[in-house]
Parts: C-alpha cells; sequence; structure tokens
C-alpha cells in the first residue's frame, strides 16, 4: 500500500518486498503494509547483537565485548546495596528528571575543577542512560536532515547508525598508521589525522565533529596539538564537537587526557560524554552523563524528556558517593582514577607479549582497555577469499571462537562501508579481565603458536 | 559566569516525594533558561523534530513548588505548612522487602554489574514470557516477542520510534499521560484527538461514566491512521474499558489495518467489579498490537525505570533495533533483581497473597478513604475503577481566581492557589488534553492515591480544615 506519492523507484521496490514479505511470513489479521519507519532502514545490522550471542554460543576465553570480568571496586558496590537497602525508600522511586541531585552536584564540581569552568550542576550536566543514551540524545538534539557529521575512523561503531537515524550524513576521515621508528612497535600515537585532509571534511552543512578520546578501538589519546588542530576547524566553521570521553581515566605511559572542552572557544561548543561503566568498572549500571553549555544542554533535555525522562535512581546515588571519594582522593595513589589504569597498563603489556609471542602483530594503546592487532601474518589458517561478502576479520574471528575458543571483535566493524576493506586484517582485544581470564587467552595463544611453529 | 545563589528546600519536604531537593531561586532559574547567549550562531539551533516540544506540566509544577517553598523558607512560617504532595505519581509506600532484597542480592553478583543482552536480560524476558503466557494464553517467545526499556515510558518512545514517522496520523483519547503527543511529534506524525466524554449527571461520577462515542472514534480513523494509542487502566480518569469497548477499537483497527499501542502499566491496579483485559488477546490484535507493562508500577519502584514491550516478532524487532541505536541494553542488577520478584509472584498467581493483587487491595482503600475526605469538602471526585489516580471536580467550589494574571486554564489557576493557600498539591487535568477539548476538562484536577497513611493523613487535615473555612 502507498502511502505517499513520488516514491523513487528504489523506495517503491523496498516497500512492495517487504509487504510480500509480511504477507507471506504470517496469517490472517496482520499488516498489510511495511510496519517500520524508514528511518530504521539499514539500521538493524549490529556486530554487538552477533558477535556477544557467538561468544556465548561456544566456551570460550572472552576477550570481545568490552567489560570489565572483574567487580567494580567495593566502595561503590557498596554504595548501591546502601541505596538500595536502606531506610530511605525513595532511593526506589523518582528522582530528578535531568539527574539525581547528589550526582549533578559533584560532577559540576569534579568537572568544573578539572575544566576550570564553571559548571552548573543544573544546567550544565545531564545525566543519562549510560553514555550511549547521551551520544542519542546529541545527535536527535542537534542533528538535522540536511547536517552533515564528521566521523574519524575507526569509530564506536553507533556514531554512523545514530547520525543516520538523526536525518544526517555522516562523513568519515581515517586516522593514518604511519610507520614507526625502527626498532620500535607501532602504536596508536602512530596513526594520525591529515591536516588537510580534515580541515577539506568541513563544510558549509557541517553541524558537528564526533571526538573519541582516549579512541575505542585502537587506544589513541589525541595529543593537545591534535585537539588544538580539531578545536581551530570547529572555531573557524563554528561547528559542534561531540566530545565522547568514557575512557578519560584509562591513559597509560604517562600521557595525559585532555579535555577539549578546556580549550579556547570550545566550551560553548562541546557536548562532553563520561560513563559510570567505564569509570568505576560498572557498565552494567548503564549510568552515563553529558556537560556542556546550557544553550546546548537544554536541546538534549528536551530529547531526554521525550525519550526515557527519568533514570534509575539507586545506581545514580552510588555513583555520587564513588565521584565523592574520587573527589576526596584526586591525584593521590588510593585514587580509584589512579590504581584502575596502572593496573590496566600491566594487563596490557602483558597481553602484548602474548601476541607478540604469537605472530600477531599488537599495535599499543596509549589509552582505553583495548589493543587492536594485526592479521597478516595468519592469512594462512583462515584464507582470503576475496569475493566473499564478509569482511575478513569477521571470519577469522569466528574461526577463532570455533576453534581456538578465543573471542575478539573485528576492527572492519568500526569502519565505514568504504574503507572496511582496506581494514579487515585488524582484531580488537579487550584486555580489562582478571588475572586467570589473560592467562587463559596466554594458554590458548601458547597452543596456537606451537601448532603452528610444529613440534 | 556569575554563579546564581543556591537554595535548598528543607528536609521536610524530601520525605513528602518532592523531586527537586537541590533548587534555585526560580527567577535566576528563568533568567537562566532565557539568557540569550548572543555570540552563539544559527548553527547551534535544535533539530527540526524537538521543535516545540521543551516544556510539560512537570516543570511547571517543579517551579511553582520550588517557589512557594522558597517563600516559606523566605518568610519562616511558624506553623511549617509543607506541601503535601498528592500530585506526581510516584508512590511513597515502601517497595516489598522481597523486591529490594532481590536487588541487594544482585549488586553483590560481580558479573551482575556488567552488560546483560541489549533486549533484556534472559532471566527477565524469560520470566515475563511465562507470566504473560498464562494471562493472554498463547505461546510468547522471551526472545523474540519482549523487548526491556527504561520503564513504561521507553517502551513508548520504542515502539513510536520504530513504527511511526512523518505522514502517519496517531489516535490519542483524551485525556492522555501527557507525553504520547510530543512523542508522537517526535517521529514527525500527527495526533488525532478524540475525548471521552462525560456521559451522565448527578453526584458520585465513575471512571465508567466516562466513554468514547463510537462514531466519533470511527470518524477519526483514515488511511493514514498509523495506530492508536490505548491507556487501560487509564492515566488519569482511571477507566478500566470494558471488553465491549476494547472489541470497537479492535474492530477499527483490523477494518483500517492500523496497529494498537496499548500501555498497560497499571494492568493490575483494578478495583473490585472490574476486570483488566488485554487488548492484544481480542482475535485479531495480536499481530498488530504492542503492549506495554511497567515494574515501576507493578512493583511500586518508579525509580527502577524498567518496562517492557510485548508483541508479535514482526513488530517487536523494529523495536529492538530502535534499542540498539538508542541506548543499547538497560541496567542488569535491576533486571535480575525484577526477574527474580517476578519469579516468586508468578508461582502465586493463583493466590490472593501474590502482590499483583495485594497492593490492588490495599490501593481499594486508599481510594474509598481519598473520595470520602473529598465529598467531604465539597469536591467531586470521579471514582476510578483502576490505577491510582482520582480526578476531582472543583468547581463547586467556586474559587475566585480572577486576580491570577496568568494566561492559564482554570485547572493550572487552581492548583497553583490550592499549593500556594492550602499546601496541597495536584496536577491539573488540562495537562492531559490537546488544546480544542481544554474547556472540557479545566474544571478538574488529579490527585495520586499511592501515598502511606501519614500523607493521606496530612491531606485529611488540610481538607478537613478547608471545609470549615468554607462552611
Amino acid at each position: 500500500m502507498l502511502r505517499r506519492a513520488g516514491l523513487s523507484l528504489g523506495q517503491f521496490l523496498w516497500r512492495r518486498k517487504s509487504s510480500a514479505e509480511f504477507s507471506c511470513s504470517f496469517g490472517k489479521a496482520k499488516m498489510s503494509r511495511p510496519v517500520q519507519a524508514q528511518k530504521l532502514e539499514g539500521l538493524d545490522k549490529n556486530v554487538w547483537v552477533e558477535f556477544v550471542k557467538l561468544a556465548a554460543t561456544y566456551p570460550t576465553v572472552n576477550l570481545g565485548q568490552g567489560f570489565p570480568d572483574f567487580s567494580p571496586p567495593d566502595f561503590v558496590k557498596e554504595a548501591f546495596v546502601k541505596a538500595v537497602s536502606g531506610e530511605n525508600a525513595m532511593l526506589h522511586q523518582y528522582t530528578r528528571v535531568f539527574g539525581h541531585p547528589a550526582l549533578v552536584t559533584i560532577l559540576a564540581r569534579f568537572f568544573g575543577k578539572l575544566l576550570g569552568q564553571d559548571i552548573d550542576s543544573l544546567t550544565n550536566v545531564m545525566v543519562t542512560v549510560g553514555a550511549y543514551e547521551a551520544l542519542f540524545c546529541c545527535f536527535q538534539a542537534l542533528v538535522d536532515s540536511g547536517d552533515e557529521v564528521i566521523i574519524i575512523e575507526p569509530y564506536f561503531d553507533c556514531y554512523e547508525p545514530m547520525v543516520k537515524m538523526a536525518g544526517g550524513t555522516p562523513v568519515f576521515i581515517p586516522l593514518r598508521p604511519k610507520t614507526p621508528a625502527p626498532g620500535k612497535l607501532m602504536s596508536s600515537g602512530d596513526w594520525q589525522l591529515d591536516p588537510a585532509e580534515l580541515a577539506s571534511k568541513f563544510t558549509r552543512r557541517t553541524k558537528a565533529i564526533v571526538l573519541n578520546s582516549p579512541n575505542n578501538p585502537l587506544g589513541k589519546v589525541f595529543s593537545k596539538k591534535e585537539m588544538e588542530l580539531i578545536a581551530d576547524l570547529c572555531v573557524k566553521h563554528d561547528v559542534l564537537c561531540f566530545s565522547d570521553e568514557v575512557y578519560e581515566w584509562l591513559v597509560y605511559d604517562g600521557k595525559k587526557h585532555i579535555r577539549i572542552a578546556s580549550l579556547p572557544g570550545m566550551w560553548d561548543r562541546t557536548i562532553t560524554i563520561g560513563s559510570a561503566g567505564k569509570t568505576f568498572s560498572a557498565t552494567g549500571w548503564k549510568v552515563g552523563w553529558t556537560f556542556g553549555p546550557d544553550h546546548l544542554l537544554k536541546h538534549l533535555r528536551t530529547v531526554h524528556q521525550n525519550c526515557v525522562y527519568h533514570c534509575p535512581t539507586a545506581a545514580q546515588e552510588a555513583v555520587a558517593q564513588g565521584f565523592q571519594r574520587e573527589f576526596e582522593r584526586y591525584g593521590k595513589p588510593e585514587s580509584y582514577f589512579v590504581q584502575l589504569p596502572q593496573e590496566l597498563q600491566q594487563k596490557r603489556d602483558r597481553l602484548v607479549q602474548s601476541l607478540l609471542a604469537v605472530g600477531m602483530k599488537p599495535i599499543i594503546p596509549e589509552g582505553t582497555y583495548f589493543l587492536i592487532a594485526d592479521l597478516s601474518d595468519f592469512k594462512a589458517e583462515v584464507p582470503d577469499l576475496p569475493d566473499c561478502e564478509e569482511p575478513y576479520d569477521s571470519r577469522f574471528i569466528k574461526w577463532m571462537i570455533k576453534n581456538k575458543g578465543l573471542a575478539a571483535i573485528p576492527v572492519s566493524a568500526f569502519y565505514s562501508t568504504a574503507q572496511k576493506r582496506n581494514f579487515d586484517h585488524l582484531i580488537r582485544f579487550c584486555f580489562v579481565k582478571e588475572e586467570a581470564t589473560l592467562k587463559a587467552a596466554e594458554d590458548i595463544l601458547q597452543q596456537w603458536k606451537l601448532k603452528k611453529t610444529g613440534p | 559566569m556569575e554563579a546564581p545563589g543556591m537554595l535548598f528546600v528543607p528536609q521536610r519536604f524530601l520525605c513528602l516525594g518532592i523531586r527537586t531537593q537541590l533548587l534555585k531561586t526560580v527567577s535566576s532559574l528563568r533568567s537562566f533558561r532565557f539568557s540569550a547567549l548572543a555570540t552563539m550562531a544559527s548553527k547551534h539551533k535544535n533539530a527540526k523534530r524537538i521543535e516545540g516540544l521543551d516544556s510539560n506540566v512537570w516543570t511547571w509544577l517543579v517551579d511553582l513548588v520550588t517557589l512557594v517553598s522558597l517563600r516559606v523558607e523566605f518568610t519562616k512560617v511558624a506553623a511549617d505548612p509543607s506541601i503535601v504532595n498528592l500530585g506526581q505519581g510516584l508512590p511513597d509506600i515502601s517497595p516489598p522487602s522481597y523486591v529490594k532484597e532481590e536487588l541487594a542480592k544482585a549488586a553483590a553478583v560481580d558479573r551482575l554489574n556488567q552488560y546483560t543482552r541489549g533486549f533484556g536480560h534472559p532471566a527477565l524476558v524469560k520470566v515475563l514470557s511465562q507470566v504473560y503466557e498464562k494471562i493472554c494464553g498463547r505461546k510468547i517467545d522471551p526472545y523474540t516477542d519482549i523487548l526491556v526499556t527504561v520503564g513504561g515510558y521507553g517502551s513508548l518512545f520504542s515502539a513510536m520510534q520504530a513504527l511511526i514517522e512523518e505522514g502517519d496520523e496517531v489516535i490519542i483519547i483524551e485525556p492522555f499521560y501527557d507525553c504520547y503527543e510530543p512523542m508522537v511529534k517526535m517521529a514527525g506524525a500527527k495526533p488525532v484527538f478524540i475525548p471521552l466524554r462525560y456521559k451522565k449527571a448527578g453526584n458520585s461520577a465513575s471512571s465508567a461514566d466516562w466513554v468514547l462515542d463510537p462514531t466519533e472514534l470511527a470518524s477519526k480513523f483514515n488511511s493514514k491512521t498509523k495506530a492508536i494509542i490505548l491507556n487501560t487502566p487509564h492515566n488519569p480518569i482511571g477507566k478500566v474499558y470494558t471488553k465491549e469497548e476494547l472489541q470497537l477499537i479492535a474492530d477499527l483497527c483490523i477494518k483500517h489495518d492500523s496497529l494498537c499501542i496499548s500501555d498497560e502499566v497499571y494492568e493490575w491496579l483494578v478495583y473490585t467489579g472490574n476486570k483488566h483485559i488485554k487488548i492484544a488477546t481480542l482475535p485479531g490484535m495480536w499481530e498488530r498490537t504492542v503492549t506495554i507493562g511497567s515494574a515501576g508500577k507493578t512493583y511500586s519502584v518508579t525509580g527502577w525505570k524498567l518496562g517492557w514491550s510485548i508483541g508479535p516478532q514482526h513488530l517487536i524487532k523494529h523495536l529492538q533495533v530502535v534499542q540498539q541505536n538508542t541506548l543499547y541494553t538497560c541496567s542488569t542488577p535491576l533486571q535480575e533483581a525484577l526477574a527474580q520478584a517476578f519469579l516468586i509472584d508468578f508461582k502465586r498467581m493463583d493466590d490472593p497473597d501474590c502482590y499483583f493483587y495485594s497492593l490492588s487491595r490495599e490501593l481499594e482503600g486508599k481510594r474509598n478513604r481519598m473520595a470520602q475526605l473529598l465529598q467531604e469538602v465539597g469536591l467531586k471526585p470521579v471514582i476510578p475503577e483502576g490505577g491510582y489516580f482520582m480526578i476531582v471536580d472543583v468547581s463547586a467550589l467556586d474559587v475566585d481566581l480572577s486576580d491570577m494574571v496568568e494566561d492559564r486554564p482554570y485547572d493550572y489557576k487552581f492548583v497553583t492557589w490550592m499549593i500556594k493557600s492550602k499546601k496541597l498539591s495536584a496536577i491539573p487535568l488540562t495537562a492531559f488534553c490537546g488544546l480544542e477539548t481544554k474547556e472540557q476538562f479545566e474544571k478538574y484536577i488529579r490527585f495520586c492515591f499511592i501515598k502511606q497513611d501519614s500523607t493521606l493523613d496530612a491531606a485529611e487535615m488540610i481538607l478537613k480544615k478547608w471545609s470549615k473555612q468554607i462552611a
């Protein structure tokens, strides 16, 4: 049933096909026309749904999806238990829509200090259901049909469908790997933006650029100079910046995480996104936040109040307690924000060694808890199939899950369609795992190596 | 940037369930909101989809309560007339202890603090399928026919984003839970309103007296009608649609090949003499209905923000696509705890002690008490057949509000006056209707009665004092 005049042939055929699918699959009394909104077109595939299911189906050592397999620190767990079983039963009821007062207050204080910016808890901070919802609110609030949004590749995969769902056009620019100095392993720092290329991506239609530092999946921590490059272009072209900083505490080798909102001219055009899941190793709590100028945040508030409205109360209370504790210990050895990256750096180094030993080429991440390895030497085990639609890394990982019991994520999932083929020999490992898991992974890799090199 | 002064609402307000605990002066709040940052270029404008969707009754109420509490603070009224909050729909009764205990237990398990399955935690979707299979008398696949969302609100949003778009019309029955309209608009579609009409004359009205006109309803359906939103038991009136009324809607949905988004968050709260019927169980309706439920309303835990959508795979799969592009997954420990609580009550679904029924009995008592208190003061409550709200006709009091200059309907002014002078809050009913029907509903206000005895006692005191003043 055609409900709009002037459909293009492509749309017509798509709709006819969908109608046919519906009519064939089900009995009487069903929808005879395509039922779903057009905005969902092409958004149904999702790397996580596929690979999480796969890793759960086979017995695997799971270094795939990004979540810790160890506990959040005791002080936040205790705060959560206290919040739900304490005397104040109102912590089981609705709290303030834009963020539980205790949480927005401490976030404003904490990040205001870090940014050297006066942050108002009520108008410059908004709590969301994980950083994921924060991203969603940014795009829905500020991206319209016809707007372009610059996305740096490789990117956390949800940016692209979210831009599209908002009717925007993603404009991609890849980080380009430079050859490391002789004798040195490749680092995420060797992957860089070409300044001229970046400048060329900014047009009259550019509404925003998405920045993710530290970067998932590469682990790159953008330097001040790189940030200034981006900031200058944002200011010059009056473009917004959505800055996904969920891994802000996970930086290694003495590197510094720079908050682009703190650069000149950037506070008024930047929305900064954070995550309790990554900050406190509690991904299942789904508490995130945004901060930025009121004139931008008010639009995110409108989306939020028409989308989920409130966020769960108890977890917000617990996260507030966690931040309060960290505020008091900031920079000190007993701070979780100091201890966690120290611990993860060691895990990183250990995994790097295991991968080197087996002949994979790791790219040393400067931050996050992800590590990319180059598979080029492994092509013999899983043959190249040039005509195959599925990217090599995806096929490799499926083989690896079934045959080696080790799960990872294909890096081509973090690339645009145009670039997937160029980056399909890389896989992403997650190392925020307990000792036993990393040891098990090590054993698998060792066995694998022995099998390859023979007795 | 000068930071406006921060004022804290006194502790006593917190225990009465007023949401905001940290407040600014309203004037600074307003000037902050409207301050024009002249340097901002038009590129920083909002997307068209949210144009006009920013304000709602809840922000209005919060501002108002703020203003009143600040005045109390400033004038230091000795008698301390704390505002008794019967406005927003949140329980100040405690959730059952086993529900809280399950959450504490879940939080102590390491892996339950990490991501779970995006479309719903396995333990939860499995028990939901069991509970609803029993009720609906049909097989429900936990993985394809269910989506767990951030509250019933999140389900409404996912359903609309998934199934509604520009060019569509969506029928909304007035009065309606206020988010339906902005959500339909945000999806780019056109809301088409039809009011429930009060059929009877006389004193103690019942929510059953509010009905749809069949001819009028039929006239709202056309080839563009993508869906109708049904809410039963109904917020704010408390109506529990009868089988005949549901059949009327179902027949039209089938005739026009429309969907039904059925908001049934109050499904357990039906009072003596009434039965909650799921429209999805009527012939021809399962295939075209998305039914929405809520943990917040089921277990008196509104702050858990867990809800679910149940329906046929060919509809739910699109809601799942929305989920994976909006927030991906809901909280793990909360879902685990909810699953355990549901298992406990599933096992006793044939037992009157089941929380689904015991809560309803408890609330029926509160409903009756509330109605009596209101009648004693000369107000005319509409006795709800379900839900935990009661609407009240305040016109008999004939309060003179002509000195209030705000350009707002009568009920907004009445509630403003009532909060300031009686320290009792409610919600104006016109917040729940479209522009055309404001006149029909502006003499009503909505009270929430899922409140502990001490809150109802405080309300009683205010109402008794009020009735003495009128006499």
